[in-house]
């Protein structure tokens, strides 16, 4: 198929993970949390995250937020995907490994939607390493 | 549908068709190349012509002969071409005057667009004129092109910026207005029909309001000048603004219509070449309106493409023009208040302009309009440009559909079959 997306993009297990999200609400020992948002469609995701005593190792995830459902799916496979990975590994996804896991091709247009949950995590580990200090909310580009 | 007769097209839709090549095209497939390809197989479905409308052979032609045949620059050239040129340009001013209502050429300000015509007024008039002791209207359904810059403006001079209420049924409430509006009004800036809620606003009556209080009004007219006939002096706007790319012409023009002895009080708000009489080291004397407001190199082409645009709709009827919207809008609206989890923005069918915004219930705005897409109907998904007027209908997106002169009933059959496939798949 090309990727102009279409119906494609909304198969079962992505109106699944929209109906019945996976890990949906908030933890309460959670070791970093983050907020982002794409101010263009309204889409805000916030995913807590809690590791293991060794600092490195996901223990687990959780996440709550509002928008379309290609941002929320998103956001509820990824919260299964993260468990048992390492920060590092959270580090080095890219835009292919969210639309590998999803399982099916998103639009040019709607990408910025399927990457948030993604660079939400990102952005939270990274300043619970320390590595940025400035971010308040993460706003994907238009 | 199980209507029988439908009530005739006030338009030859089909010969009107017939001049929008684009209308043939099959969407669908790769959408990283332009033009249509081997994965494009659906039908295009147009309905985002508030966002901008397609432009007919006939305005395709003019661009085309003006570029291979008498391109040039204006204003400073004896030779034929740059004569031609300047003709052509100065002729398209007239014709706009004519199409408004304006007195002459001198009133039309040729732009890059609204949002430009905006602008030009809020630091030629706003900067000068505005102080704290000034307000100015706005409503709350002002489209972003008005209603940032004179937020903007506020900011700088201290002048209060102050929205007249929209009220439940998408309409000014006019009580509120009277309330606001007062001596102290410098500007009141009235979107005419909104292109969120399709409400066609009481202009004329806003501006007598504005006038008993000695204030200027301006009209934003980039939703009423395509598909209605519009007379500045009978609303008797000091401004008005529209786009030529929602009117069937090309992009990068836009009008300013000024009341000439306001454009002349005012100070040009871009300096430069063409709007220019002399120039010493010292100092300058401005060109005659209105070249005095359009510095540099101005909009030729499309400024002789808008002339051309505005042919083709007169030659259709500004009046057939906006009854086959009206009755496209009252279809849709019909046809998509039969789901009762369909929610429409803005006043009954029967009272608005040729748009329809909403949403479905459980369905965010982008995936309904993908799912659209996929049903090769165009429909713009967003807040449109008024984000504080989705803030106060609480939501954070909207599908709009929103038609033109080659739109049919058949069309918005498709754009309902597709919306119930969305209810459909998110249920």
């Amino acid at each position: 198929m090309g990727i102009g997306g279409g119906s494609d993009m909304y198969r079962q297990q992505i109106l699944d993970h929209y109906k019945n999200p996976r890990n949906y609400g908030e933890l309460d020992d959670v070791t970093f949390s983050h907020t982002g948002e794409n101010p263009s469609c309204g889409d805000t995701i916030t995913v807590d995250v809690r590791l293991e005593d060794d600092g490195e190792t996901i223990d687990y995830v959780a996440f709550s937020g509002d928008g379309c459902a290609i941002s929320q799916a998103s956001a509820s496979m990824l919260s299964e995907r993260l468990q048992g990975m390492t920060l590092e590994e959270l580090e080095a996804m890219d835009t292919d490994d969210i639309t590998e896991m999803l399982g099916v091709d998103i639009s040019p247009m709607r990408i910025k939607c399927a990457v948030l949950a993604r660079q939400v995590a990102q952005d939270g580990a990274k300043l619970h390493e320390g590595e940025i200090d400035d971010l308040d909310v993460t706003k994907t580009e238009d | 549908m199980e209507a029988p007769e439908q009530e005739p097209y006030p338009l030859d839709v089909e010969a009107v068709r017939a001049d929008f090549p684009i209308l043939q095209r099959k969407v669908g497939g790769d959408v990283t190349a332009p033009g249509e390809g081997e994965g494009d197989t659906k039908p295009l479905v147009y309905l985002d012509n508030a966002a901008t409308s397609h432009t007919p052979d006939q305005v395709v032609d003019t661009i085309a002969d003006y570029y291979r045949s008498y391109n040039s620059n204006v204003h400073r050239g004896i030779h034929q071409l740059s004569q031609e040129a300047s003709t052509a340009y100065e002729h398209a001013h007239d014709r706009v005057a004519e199409f408004i209502g304006a007195e002459g050429r001198e009133e039309v300000v040729f732009t890059k667009n609204t949002t430009e015509a905006e602008n030009l007024v809020a630091y030629a008039w706003g900067l000068n004129e505005l102080g704290p002791e000034d307000n100015v209207v706005l409503t709350e359904m002002e489209h972003h092109a008005s209603l940032v810059t004179w937020q903007q403006i506020g900011k700088k001079t201290g002048a209060d910026v102050r929205f007249i209420r929209v009220d439940d049924d998408g309409r000014l409430d006019m009580d509120h207005a009277r309330d606001l509006v007062d001596d102290d009004t410098a500007m009141a800036n009235v979107v005419h029909v909104s292109n969120t809620l399709g409400t066609v606003n009481p202009v004329a009556e806003l501006a007598d309001l504005v006038h008993d209080h000695d204030g200027l009004v301006f009209v934003d007219g980039a939703q009423s000048v395509p598909h209605m006939p519009v007379d500045v002096q009978a609303i008797d706007a000091d401004f008005f603004a529209f786009s030529g790319h929602k009117m069937c012409g090309p992009t990068g023009i836009g009008v300013l219509y000024g009341k000439q002895h306001l454009l002349e009080e005012m100070q040009p708000y871009l300096y430069g070449g063409e709007m220019i009489r002399t120039v010493t080291y010292e100092d300058s004397e401005w060109e005659d309106l209105p070249w005095k407001f359009e510095a540099g190199t101005p909009v030729i082409a499309q400024g002789i493409a808008l002339h051309a645009a505005i042919d083709y709709l007169e030659d259709l009827g500004m009046e057939n023009v906006h009854a086959h919207e009206q009755l496209l809008a009252e279809y849709a609206y019909d046809r998509l208040t039969e789901y009762d989890d369909v929610n429409i923005y803005g006043p009954p069918g029967d009272d608005r302009a040729g748009l329809v915004a909403f949403n479905v219930d459980g369905v965010h705005a982008h995936d309904l309009s993908s799912i659209l897409n996929d049903h090769g109907v165009a429909v713009r998904a967003g807040d449109h440009c008024t984000q504080p007027l989705h803030d106060k209908l609480d939501i954070a997106a909207s599908a709009r559909a929103s038609f033109y002169v080659y739109n049919t009933r058949e069309e918005i059959d498709e754009l309902v079959e597709a919306v119930d496939d969305a209810r459909q798949l998110f249920a």
